[in-house]
Formats: structure tokens, C-alpha cells, sequence
């Protein structure tokens, strides 16, 4: 097992240098799964997945399946699917309505706030034995409803998910507010779930800023397939960045963001070529949204990832990225996608459509980050190869720190989001304390203390 | 309202004794499956232009995502739906003719180099044919497929399910006017879906 040291040389933060073997080594992975996983906040599902008493979505956490389920009092709930008796699933469905979940193996029942409550022939074999309370399904410590999206930890000393999201808040707040400024008000209207055969880094850091990457998706900019692509336009998206200066935003909890700020004057940029009625509606939710957040709607997030492995898409396509640890080297993606709920139906039929073309496994654009991703990891787990560690030394201290989105701020594409990102993994691995993870050095408490 | 599975499978078997196993039938069949045959090669040699051409003009093409739910509730909510939220495709000409545009740029790195594919198709019936069988516009006709794809080195799909066509025909032949492609998973099984079906 390695020693504290030894991340501190696996993650060379200063230097710029990070070993592939936290990209392929079978212990380091199993490692995370418990120093990483069980502690910080794991995005579960969305309220809309589970609109109604009794509803119940599975989900995962890490490697485990765990069920999202809303009591019959309407309260929302996250257990692991795993019975308290053999340890069988008691759920295989992916999403429904129920009052009980039953075990089919030895019948054991649970009531939608995971309480025990059948236990066949309980009087004869289990009379002052078994304790129901004490065998509820397995809750998680922590549970937040944060505008819609669900977030839980299996760390009863975490920080609440306000505080562990920081500064980023206000960036992931793009993907989840109305897109005419109210809070909140986005439903989901698909998940796409696939495995593909590449460390759940490198999609957690695809999101993290890495703009970088972009010559990868020249197929699609080539031929067009944004929603102006039908009246000839080339480009993947949207042109509503085109005038903002974009911003690389490192946080100290080991988020990070690649978000937009838009020129003072803040127009709105024509972009829906294509379609006269979408292109009334966007126009109407940029103006809506402009006069309810004042400057505030300058700031336009785009892409982040909320640590460890919940990414966004905070414009288009809308959605939350759950990167599932499936093995060292391969991930299971869950894609959340999203609209808002009151939204047109002509906007949410473009929107959906417009997902599916961009998004996931069959999507144009992101088919090319799995190729990518995937031949990473590939050539990262030979003998020779793993001797060599990855560059992250772009834009080394090309950033200010007193910026008032706060974070390390760079005006330049850079690694140093990538850099903060791998800086706090260390401090999960090496079992640092919630004071730590936040990201205040130890010799910061010490002095506080 | 949920259907049963006990009505999904009376409707299936209405619509097979539909049509009566005369000569007419096993004609059409055997035209059908050689358009099959045909549009295998086209895909497997890479001819993906000429495939588009074998596309209606208002072709609907569907890969439902598959869902694990509770008995009796599958024809109701086992697939993702046509026209509503989120499946793998559901898609118009033109989206599949950006994705052909886009294999054809030469630097989609997902199909570059070109996986190596092999489509198979069986299991083929005509469940329908309007206005009759003898001198139809419009075929209903259901398949199997098997795709084998291989890429690069190691990298290796076989995806199997099931296909549900609408064909027309038009002087040109025979032309897909509408395809659901039923693959046999959940979770997809696979990084991409860079073939068609």
C-alpha cells in the first residue's frame, strides 16, 4: 500500500508532473473507492426522478448501487440497495413506484424509508433476537436536495454540500437555474447510462476546464451540427460565447470550472438560426434573465466538475455527468440530461434532439473525447509507459488568486484547474480531515486552533 | 395505464395472422431480404453515401433505450419512446446525413481509422403490407441483426437485437421509411455507437 509520501510523489503538483499509475493501478483504484468515495458528496439523481410518494429511482454511489426513493410522507431517501440479511439487491428495477421493496431472496421488506419490516416467520427464528431498527437498508449519512439535483455522502463529518461546493456554486448554478434567472425549476428528461474502458479521470478532467482538447472535436466543427447548423453555419454549438472573456476557475475543494463573462454591454447573440420560434424563446429567457440578475448575468458558466466525479454542461447540451468508478480502467457514465421544466415544447423537442446528436456514446461530439479517453488509458498501463508521468505543466502560474469569483482565476486555457483537482485527490488519499479537504492547509488550523 | 404482456402478445399474433403464407408473400420476402443483403454491404463497404440514398426522405430512425422494469409494466414503459425525451437515436435524414458528412471528414477520431464491421440480418418477416400483398406501397417487416464490430486492435462490440421496418416502394426500390432498432441492453455495453443499424 502506498505511504502518505508516496502520493506526494505520484502527484507532483509543482513540478507539473502526475503518474499514470492513479490512471491504471488496480490498488491505488481500490484505494479511492474508500478515501475518495465514501467521503466527499457524489451526485445520486434529480427530484424529477422521483416526483411522487412511493417512487423510487437506483442509482450508484462509487461502485455500489444505492436507491433513490421518495417515503410516503414525500421525504427523499438514499440506501444502499443491498439487503441487510445476504446482502441481495432489493431492487433490480431501474425506476417505478412502490410501497415496500422485498427482497426476492429470503423476502425480507423494507418500507420506502428503508425501515425493516417483513421478516418471514419472525416470531419462530428471530423472537428477541432481531432488532428491525437496527437492520433498516443502509442510509447515507448526508443527504441535500440542492435545486432539483441530489447529492449524498456516506461521510457523517463531511461539511454540508453548501459549504463543500464553495465558490463553484455559483457555476454549477447554471446548469440547474431556470434559463431566464429563477432558481431552480429543471426536470430531467433522460439518462443515458454506458461503460467504456477508460480511469473515471479522465472524464472528471475532460470537464475541468480542458478547452484544450477542443482540435479533437474538428469532425463535428467541420460539418456543423449546432442549432444554426441547418442555415449553414459550421460549429458544435451555439455562437453565445463568442464576445466573453472566458474564465479557468480552480477552487480549492478541488472543483473546477471553465465559465464565460460576457462584455458589459451583454447583447444577445442571434443563434437559432434555424428556428424562428426557439430563437424568440432564447432571446426572450436571455432578456428575462438579464433584468433579473443585473451584472450577474454577465457571468455565463459553461463546463465544470464538482469533485470528485460530477461534471456539468451548463448550457448546451444541458446536464449532469456522474463518472462511476467501474474498474481501474473503465467507468460507467451517467448522463442526467436537462431542460427546464416549464420550458416550451418546441424548446424542449430542439433541446432533446440537439442532446442526443452532441451527447454520450451515440453523440458526434463526445464520441470523440471516448476514443480519446479510452487509447489514454490503453497506452498508460505498460511497464515502460507508466515510468513516464503525464505533462500538466500548461499555463503554470498564469493565474491570480484575488479575482472576486474567487479560486485560482487564469484568462488562459490551463492545467491549473487540472493541477488544484489531482491536489486535493492527494489530500483525500492520504486521509486528510474535512478542514483539509476544504482545501485550508493544515498549518492554516493549526494557527486558527 | 399499464399493458399487460398478455396484450402486447395478442396484438403480435393478430398481426402475424395477418397475412396468409402465399407465393406473393415469399416473393416479397425474398426482395426484402435481398434489399437487407444489399444494405448490409453498403454499410460494411463503407459505401455510406449510398446507404443514405436507401433512406426515405422523412425516414424516422429509433434506438430506444432499454429499462429494467417490473413485470407487466414492459409494453408500457420497458423502452424509451419516439418523440419524447432522451433514447440513443431518434433521428431525420438529415442528422444521419450529418453523421455520414462527418465519418466522411476524415479526422472523426471515433471511426478513424474505419472500425471494421460486418452487419448480419435474419429472422426476417413481413408482419404487414398496405394497401395488399400482392401490390403493396408499404411493408411492415421485423429482423434480427448481429453487428460485429472491430476496431483498431483489440477493441471488439457485438451488438444483437431486433429491427421493426416500414419500407416503401418507389421506382427506385425499395426505401426505409421508418426503423426501430431494439438492441438486446441496458446499460450500453459498448464507449460508442458509431455504426448504424
Amino acid at each position: 500500500m502506498p505511504l502518505r509520501n508516496d502520493f506526494d510523489q505520484l502527484v507532483d503538483v509543482k513540478g507539473g508532473f502526475i503518474s499514470r499509475e492513479i490512471f491504471v493501478d488496480a490498488d491505488i483504484y481500490r484505494q479511492e473507492l474508500d478515501k475518495v468515495f465514501t467521503r466527499a458528496w457524489l451526485l445520486v439523481g434529480h427530484e424529477s426522478l422521483v416526483p411522487n410518494p412511493g417512487d423510487f429511482y437506483t442509482s450508484r454511489m462509487g461502485e455500489e448501487s444505492v436507491i433513490l426513493c421518495r417515503d410516503k410522507k414525500s421525504e427523499i431517501h438514499v440506501f444502499l440497495n443491498s439487503c441487510r440479511h445476504r446482502g441481495m439487491k432489493v431492487c433490480r428495477y431501474e425506476q417505478g413506484n412502490t410501497s415496500l421493496f422485498t427482497c426476492p431472496y429470503h423476502s425480507w421488506t423494507y418500507t420506502t424509508d428503508g425501515k425493516l419490516q417483513g421478516v418471514p416467520l419472525h416470531r419462530t427464528l428471530y423472537d428477541g433476537v432481531l432488532d428491525r431498527e437496527a437492520n433498516s437498508l443502509v442510509s447515507v449519512a448526508k443527504l441535500c436536495n440542492y435545486k432539483g439535483s441530489i447529492w449524498a455522502t456516506w461521510d457523517k463529518d463531511a461539511p454540508d454540500f453548501i459549504t463543500y461546493l464553495g465558490d463553484a456554486r455559483i457555476h454549477l448554478d447554471q446548469a440547474l437555474d431556470c434559463r431566464d434567472g429563477r432558481e431552480g425549476g429543471s426536470e430531467v428528461i433522460g439518462v443515458h447510462k454506458w461503460v467504456f474502458p477508460a480511469n473515471w479521470k479522465f472524464a472528471a478532467e475532460n470537464f475541468l476546464g480542458d478547452t484544450y482538447h477542443n482540435p479533437s472535436h474538428r469532425s463535428v466543427d467541420l460539418i456543423g451540427i449546432g442549432p444554426s447548423a441547418a442555415a449553414g453555419k459550421k460549429g458544435r454549438r451555439d455562437d453565445e460565447l463568442e464576445k466573453a472573456q472566458h474564465v479557468w476557475i480552480s477552487f480549492p475543494e478541488g472543483h473546477g470550472v471553465h465559465s464565460a463573462i460576457q462584455p458589459e454591454a451583454n447583447e444577445y447573440i442571434e443563434s437559432f438560426l434555424d428556428n424562428p420560434i426557439l430563437e424568440q424563446y432564447f432571446r426572450h429567457c436571455f432578456e428575462e434573465r438579464k433584468r433579473r440578475l443585473g451584472e450577474g448575468a454577465r457571468l455565463l458558466p459553461f463546463v465544470g466538475t464538482i469533485f470528485p466525479n460530477t461534471s456539468y454542461h451548463g448550457r448546451q447540451p444541458r446536464g449532469l455527468c456522474a463518472w462511476h468508478p467501474h474498474s481501474p480502467t473503465s467507468t460507467e457514465g451517467w448522463r442526467f440530461f436537462l431542460v427546464d421544466k416549464d420550458a416550451p415544447k418546441e424548446a424542449k423537442e430542439y433541446l432533446r434532439r440537439y442532446y442526443m446528436r452532441y451527447s454520450g456514446p451515440a453523440g458526434m461530439t463526445e464520441q470523440d473525447d471516448m476514443e480519446n479517453w479510452l487509447y489514454a488509458t490503453a497506452a498508460s498501463t505498460g511497464t515502460v509507459a507508466r515510468r513516464y508521468p503525464f505533462n500538466y505543466q500548461q499555463s503554470m502560474g498564469a493565474y491570480v488568486t484575488d479575482h472576486p469569483l474567487g479560486g485560482d482565476v487564469s484568462t488562459q486555457v490551463t492545467e491549473q484547474i487540472a493541477r488544484g483537482f489531482y491536489r486535493r485527490w492527494t489530500t483525500y488519499m492520504q486521509g486528510g480531515d474535512w478542514h483539509e479537504l476544504l482545501g485550508s492547509p493544515a498549518s492554516d488550523r493549526q494557527a486558527a486552533e | 395505464m399499464t399493458t399487460t404482456v398478455q396484450d402486447q402478445d395478442r396484438q403480435e399474433q393478430l398481426t402475424n395472422a395477418a397475412i396468409e403464407r402465399s407465393a406473393a408473400y415469399y416473393r416479397l420476402k425474398a426482395d426484402v431480404e435481398d434489399f437487407y443483403y444489399n444494405e448490409a454491404d453498403l454499410l460494411d463497404e463503407r459505401r455510406f453515401r449510398d446507404w443514405l440514398e436507401l433512406l426515405s426522405d422523412d425516414i424516422s430512425y429509433f434506438m430506444p433505450i432499454r429499462r429494467n422494469v417490473k413485470f407487466g409494466q414492459q409494453a408500457a414503459r420497458e423502452n424509451t419512446k419516439r418523440g419524447e425525451g432522451i433514447s440513443w437515436f431518434d433521428e431525420d435524414k438529415w442528422t444521419l446525413t450529418k453523421r455520414v458528412e462527418q465519418i466522411l471528414t476524415g479526422v472523426h477520431y471515433a471511426e478513424e481509422p474505419l472500425s471494421r464491421i460486418t452487419h448480419i440480418v435474419s429472422n426476417v418477416q413481413i408482419k404487414g403490407a398496405r394497401p395488399e400483398i400482392g401490390a403493396p406501397h408499404e411493408l411492415d417487416v421485423t429482423s434480427r441483426f448481429l453487428v460485429y464490430q472491430n476496431r483498431v486492435e483489440y477493441e471488439t462490440y457485438i451488438f444483437v437485437g431486433r429491427r421493426n421496418d416500414t419500407l416503401r416502394l418507389t421506382g427506385n426500390g425499395f426505401k426505409i421509411a421508418r426503423r426501430e432498432i431494439l438492441l438486446e441492453q441496458n446499460i450500453l455495453l459498448a464507449k460508442n455507437l458509431t455504426t448504424f443499424f
